[in-house]
C-alpha cells in the first residue's frame, strides 16, 4: 500500500536521486546512532505537550534529530504535526517540556532569535511576503544578518552596500541551486502555487541554517514537483550538511527521503524508527488504516 | 493589507524613467513660479503639496507597512505647533533647522503612539491611534503655552526667512513647499527601496514570517512609525506655515485625519506616486464638484448641499475604489499609460 | 471624606453607570456585525444619525409616532439589505481592514444622504419621558437615564432571545463561530448578513432614539461611534458581554475622572480618557476583557 504511493513511484524516477532509496542505507548505522543520541542531538524535544481550549494536541512528545539527518514527522490530520513544529519555531508555546537546539535548552523557544539560533521553517500555507519579487523574499531570508541602520540605507553607505551585495551573492548562489533565476524578478504572488513552495524553501536554505523544519513542503503538489521538491530537500542535506524535520501527510516521499520517521497519531508518538521498521510497525498501520482520509497513503 | 502594488522603481532605470522627473523639476521650478497665478498657488499647489507629503507619511506606515491609523492629522498638529514653538522660543535658528526639529517631535509623539503597536493589531491598533488624535487636539488647546498664551489659539505664522531671503510671498511660500517635499519624498523613495522597506513589506504581509526568519518586527514597527509620523510633522508645518499661514489646533482634526487617509487609499496604497495622484484629486475634486453643482442645479446647490453631496460622492468613491481598483489612481494611471502606449506603437 | 462627598461620589458613580448603558447601546451594534462578518462597522454612528434623523423628520410631518417608529425601521431593513448586496457582497473574501476603510467610505454616504435629506438644522425629539431626577438615599438619579438602561436591558434580552431561540439565530450563531464551516453546510451568508445588519440597524434606531432625545438629533449625533470604540476594545470587538461591561466601566470611570481628576489637568479630559482606559486595559489582555484570544494558524 505504501510501495504503491504516486509520491515514491515519482521519486524513483527522477533521475539525480534514483540511487538513494528507502533502506539503502544500513539501519544498524542509524540505530548506533541512537544511541549516542542526547550527546549529539542537534534537536531534542522531551516531554513536549500543549492543549487548546482544552484539547490536548500534543502530549508528552520526545524526540532528538541527529545532526545533518533527515527526519520525518508523520501522521493522519490533526495529529499535531504542525503544532511540533510550532513549537520548535516558537511560535506556539509548549504547557511542559523543553526544548534543546544545538545543545542550548529552551522551555520556549524566542520566536524573534531563532535564525540566529541557525533554524529556519517553511509553512504549511504559504507564508511569502506577496508584494515582494522572488529575490526580494530570497533576500528577506538573510535578513537577520543585517546590521547597518536605515539611515545607512537611505545615504547608500559602505557598510550598507556591503551588506547588499553580500546578500545579492548568496541569493544569487541560492536562486541557481534551486532552478529559480526565470522567476527571480517576478512578483512572487504572481507565481503558480509549486513555484511559490520552492520560493520558501529558498528564502529558508539561504538563511544557511543548521536546522530547516519543513511543515508539509509538498502538500498539494503534483507529482513531478514533489519529486523535484524531494531531490532539492536531499541535495540542501547533503551539499550543505542542514540537518532538517520534514513534516509530510505524503508517506511514500517520506520513506523515500528520510533517514528516521516519527508516527503521530491523536498527539502521541506511536512508532519512531527507520523507514522499514516503521512501515512494518503494527500500531502504524492501524493508525493509518483506521483514519478517514487513509487514501492519501 | 494584501496590496501587492509594487514600486515602478524596482524596474531597471532606463531613460524614460529620468524623462520624467526631469520634466517634473522643469515645471515645478521654471514654469510654475513663472505663470502660475496666485489663486492656483494658493488655494490648489500648496494645500496640495502639504497633504501629498503627508499622504507620503502615512503611506510609508499603512501602505507599506500595514499599521492603519485614523490618528495621522495630531502629528501634522505636533509638527505646526513645535514649528511654531521653536521658532518662537530659540532666537536665530534657520529655518530648516525648525523644520527638522518639529518633524523629530512629531516622530517622538508618533513613537509614543506607536508603542501599542507591539502589542496590538489591526482594529485594536485603529482604535488606539485615534487616543492620539483626541489627546493631541486637547493638549494643545487646553495648555496656553503651545500656542504661547495668545487669548484666541489661533495664531499667526511667523515670518519665513531662508539663507536671508524672504519667501513670504506666495511664489516664495510655494518655493520653500515644493523643495521639502521633493527632498522628504526623495528620501522615502530612496528607503521603500532599501532593505528597511522591504522589511515594512514583510511585516506588512505576513508578520509571523517576518518574525520566524529575522525580521525585527518591533523594531521595524516603531521605526515605521517614527519616519511616518516625522514626515507628517514637517506636512503639519507646511499646512501651517505655508497654506494657512496661521497654527491653530482645531484645523487637525478627525476629517483631517480621515482626508489623509483617503487620499491614499484613492491614489493606491504602497506607491508613492500614488499619494501625489490622491492629494491631488483630494483637492481639486470640491473645486469640480461646486462649479458642476452650480452649473447644474444653479442656487438650489448652495455650500451645505455642496458639503454633503461632497461627502456622498467621496464615500462611495471610496466604497468603489476599494471594490474595483484597490491600487487605486496610481494603477488606473499605469493601465492608461500602457493602453496609450500600446496604441502609439 | 465626608458623608456628603461620599454620596457625591455616588452619584457619579450611578450616573457615570447609567450614561455607560448608553454608550453600550451604541457599541452592541458593532458587536452584532463584527461576530459575524469580522467587519469593524465604523458606520454604525452614522447609522444612528440616520434613523433617529429619519424618525425626527417623519414625526415633524405630522405621521404618528408608532408609525414613524414603523417606517424608520423598515428604512433601517432596506438599508441594511442594500449595504450587504452593494458594499460587502463584492468585497467578501477581501481583508478585514480593506471592509474597515469601506465602512469608513460608508459612514461618509450615510451621513451625507441623512443631511442632504432632512437638513442639516438641530431637532429636538420629545419621547415624552419626564427627565426630573428623583432621589434614592439621598443620591440623585435621572430618570431619564433609568428609563434609557431598562430599555437597553430589554433590548440585550430581546436581541438574546432572538439569537438562541430561533432558526435565523442558530445561523447567526454558527456564522459567529466559523464562516467556512457555515457556507459548508449551506447557510446562505447574504441573508444573514442582511439580517444582522438590519439587527445593527434597529439597535441603531434605539441608540438614535435615546441619545436624540437626549442630545437633540444633529450631526454631532454620528460622533457617538468615538464613544463606543474605546468601549469596544474595552469589552473586545466580538463580545456582547463585553461590549456591556466596557459600556459601563468608561461610563463610570469618565465621570469619575472627570470630577476627581479633570481639575488637576484643566478639565474637558472626557474627549481621550476612553481611550487611555482602554489602551491600557489593552495593553494587559491585547484582545480586551471579554474578547476571543485567536490561535494563530500558521
Amino acid at each position: 500500500m505504501i510501495g504503491a504511493s504516486l509520491g515514491v513511484a515519482a521519486y524513483e524516477r527522477a533521475p539525480e536521486i534514483s540511487g538513494i532509496l528507502a533502506g539503502a542505507r544500513p539501519v544498524e548505522d542509524t540505530r548506533q546512532a541512537r544511541q549516542s543520541a542526547k550527546a549529539d542531538a542537534m534537536l531534542a524535544l522531551s516531554g513536549i505537550g500543549i492543549s487548546f481550549g482544552g484539547v490536548k494536541a500534543l502530549s508528552d512528545i520526545d524526540l532528538e534529530v541527529k545532526g545533518g539527518e533527515i527526519r520525518a514527522v508523520i501522521g493522519p490530520n490533526g495529529a499535531g504535526k504542525s503544532s511540533l513544529i510550532n513549537i520548535i519555531s516558537g511560535l506556539y508555546h509548549a504547557d511542559h517540556g523543553r526544548i534543546a537546539i544545538d545543545g542550548q535548552s529552551f522551555s520556549q523557544v524566542p520566536a524573534s532569535r531563532l535564525a540566529r539560533l541557525g533554524v529556519a521553517r517553511t509553512f504549511q500555507n504559504l507564508a511569502l511576503f506577496g508584494g515582494l519579487s522572488v529575490r526580494d523574499n530570497v533576500a528577506s531570508g538573510r535578513v537577520y544578518t543585517r546590521r547597518a541602520s536605515f539611515v545607512e540605507h537611505i545615504a547608500n553607505l559602505p557598510r550598507a552596500r556591503r551588506e547588499d551585495a553580500g546578500i545579492a551573492e548568496k541569493v544569487d548562489q541560492t536562486i541557481a541551486f534551486l532552478h529559480l533565476e526565470a522567476v527571480a524578478d517576478r512578483l512572487v504572488a504572481s507565481l503558480p502555487y509549486g513555484l511559490q513552495k520552492r520560493v520558501e524553501l529558498a528564502r529558508a536554505l539561504v538563511a544557511e541554517p543548521k536546522i530547516l523544519l519543513l511543515d508539509e513542503p509538498m502538500a498539494g503538489m503534483t507529482a513531478t514537483e514533489k519529486a523535484e521538491m524531494a531531490g532539492f530537500v536531499r541535495a540542501a542535506r547533503d551539499q550543505h550538511g542542514v540537518t532538517i524535520i520534514l513534516i509530510e501527510h505524503d508517506i511514500g516521499v517520506v520513506m523515500g527521503l528520510s533517514d528516521r520517521v516519527a508516527v503521530l497519531d491523536y498527539g502521541r508518538k506511536i512508532a519512531d524508527g527507520t523507514p522499514a521498521e516503521v512501515r512494518t510497525d503494527p500500531a502504524v498501520i492501524r493508525a493509518y488504516i483506521g483514519t478517514a482520509d487513509g487514501e492519501d497513503i | 493589507m494584501a496590496v501587492q502594488a509594487l514600486d515602478a522603481a524596482r524596474v531597471p532605470i532606463d531613460w524614460q524613467r529620468l524623462a520624467l522627473p526631469a520634466v517634473l523639476v522643469v515645471v515645478a521650478y521654471g514654469l510654475i513660479p513663472a505663470y502660475a497665478s496666485s489663486y492656483l498657488v494658493e488655494a490648489i499647489l500648496l494645500p496640495f503639496l502639504a497633504l501629498s507629503l503627508a499622504a507620503v507619511g502615512l503611506n510609508l506606515l499603512t501602505g507599506y507597512c500595514g499599521q492603519l491609523s485614523l490618528g495621522s492629522s495630531a502629528f501634522m498638529a505636533v509638527g505646526a505647533f513645535a514649528a511654531y514653538n521653536f521658532n518662537l522660543r530659540v532666537d536665530g535658528l534657520p529655518l530648516a533647522a525648525t523644520m527638522i526639529l518639529a518633524g523629530i517631535s512629531a516622530a517622538g509623539i508618533g513613537v509614543v503612539f506607536g508603542l501599542p503597536s507591539l502589542r496590538l493589531r489591526g482594529f485594536y491598533l485603529a482604535v488606539s491611534t485615534l487616543a492620539a488624535q483626541f489627546f493631541v487636539q486637547w493638549a494643545l488647546t487646553k495648555f496656553g503655552w503651545f500656542s504661547n498664551y495668545n487669548p484666541s489659539g489661533v495664531i499667526s505664522a511667523p515670518h519665513l526667512i531662508v539663507a536671508g531671503f524672504p519667501l513670504d510671498g506666495a511664489t516664495g511660500r510655494y518655493l520653500l513647499s515644493v523643495t521639502t517635499v521633493i527632498v522628504l519624498t526623495a528620501l522615502v523613495w530612496r528607503l521603500v527601496n532599501s532593505a528597511t522597506g522591504r522589511n515594512f513589506i514583510a511585516v506588512r504581509d505576513n508578520e509571523t514570517a517576518a518574525r520566524v526568519i529575522g525580521v525585527p518586527v518591533l523594531r521595524t514597527k516603531l521605526l515605521a512609525f517614527a519616519i511616518s509620523s516625522f514626515i507628517i510633522g514637517v506636512a503639519g508645518v507646511l499646512w501651517a506655515f505655508t497654506y494657512l499661514r496661521t497654527v491653530e489646533p482645531a484645523g487637525f482634526n478627525l476629517d483631517r485625519s480621515f482626508q489623509i487617509l483617503f487620499i491614499i487609499i484613492i491614489g493606491g496604497l504602497a506607491s508613492m506616486r500614488g499619494a501625489f495622484l490622491g492629494a491631488a484629486f483630494i483637492v481639486v475634486f470640491p473645486l469640480v464638484l461646486s462649479r458642476l453643482g452650480a452649473f447644474l442645479f444653479g442656487g438650489l446647490f448652495d455650500s451645505g448641499v455642496l458639503d454633503m453631496s461632497q461627502r456622498i460622492v467621496l464615500g462611495a468613491l471610496i466604497i468603489i475604489f476599494l471594490i474595483a481598483e484597490p491600487s487605486g489612481l496610481s494603477a488606473l494611471f499605469d493601465r492608461l499609460k500602457r493602453r496609450i502606449g500600446s496604441r502609439s506603437s | 471624606m465626608s458623608y456628603y462627598d461620599f454620596l457625591f461620589a455616588i452619584e457619579v458613580l450611578v450616573g457615570g453607570l447609567l450614561s455607560g448603558v448608553m454608550y453600550s447601546l451604541v457599541a452592541i451594534g458593532f458587536v452584532l456585525i463584527y461576530k459575524t462578518s469580522g467587519v469593524l462597522n465604523f458606520a454604525q454612528g452614522s447609522m444612528v444619525l440616520f434613523a433617529a434623523l429619519t424618525f425626527v423628520s417623519l414625526v415633524e410631518r405630522g405621521i404618528p409616532f408608532a408609525l414613524s417608529l414603523l417606517i424608520t425601521f423598515a428604512v433601517m431593513v432596506a438599508l441594511g439589505f442594500t449595504i450587504e448586496r452593494i458594499v460587502l457582497r463584492p468585497l467578501v473574501n477581501r481583508s478585514p481592514m480593506t471592509l474597515f476603510m469601506a465602512t469608513l467610505g460608508l459612514s461618509y454616504i450615510i451621513e451625507g444622504a441623512a443631511q442632504l435629506m432632512w437638513g442639516t438644522q438641530v431637532h429636538g425629539l420629545d419621547l415624552g419621558i419626564d427627565d426630573t431626577p428623583f432621589e434614592v438615599g439621598g443620591i440623585l438619579i435621572s430618570s431619564f437615564d433609568l428609563l434609557a438602561a431598562g430599555i437597553a436591558a430589554a433590548m440585550v434580552a430581546g436581541l438574546s432571545a432572538f439569537f438562541y431561540w430561533t432558526r435565523i439565530g442558530l445561523a447567526f450563531r454558527a456564522v459567529a463561530d466559523d464562516q467556512f464551516a457555515a457556507l459548508a453546510v449551506g447557510l446562505r451568508l447574504p441573508r444573514i448578513w442582511g439580517t444582522v445588519w438590519t439587527a445593527a440597524g434597529f439597535v441603531a434606531l434605539v441608540a438614535g432614539l435615546l441619545w436624540g432625545a437626549r442630545l437633540g438629533v444633529q450631526f454631532s449625533l454620528s460622533l457617538i461611534v468615538l464613544k463606543a470604540l474605546p468601549v469596544l476594545v474595552l469589552g473586545g470587538f466580538d463580545s456582547i458581554l463585553g461590549a456591556i461591561v466596557g459600556g459601563l466601566i468608561i461610563g463610570a470611570s469618565e465621570k469619575l475622572a472627570e470630577v476627581y481628576l479633570g481639575p488637576f489637568v484643566g478639565g474637558g479630559i472626557e474627549g481621550w480618557f476612553a481611550y487611555a482606559l482602554a489602551l491600557v486595559v489593552l495593553l494587559v489582555r491585547p484582545s480586551g476583557l471579554f474578547g476571543q484570544k485567536t490561535v494563530e494558524r500558521v
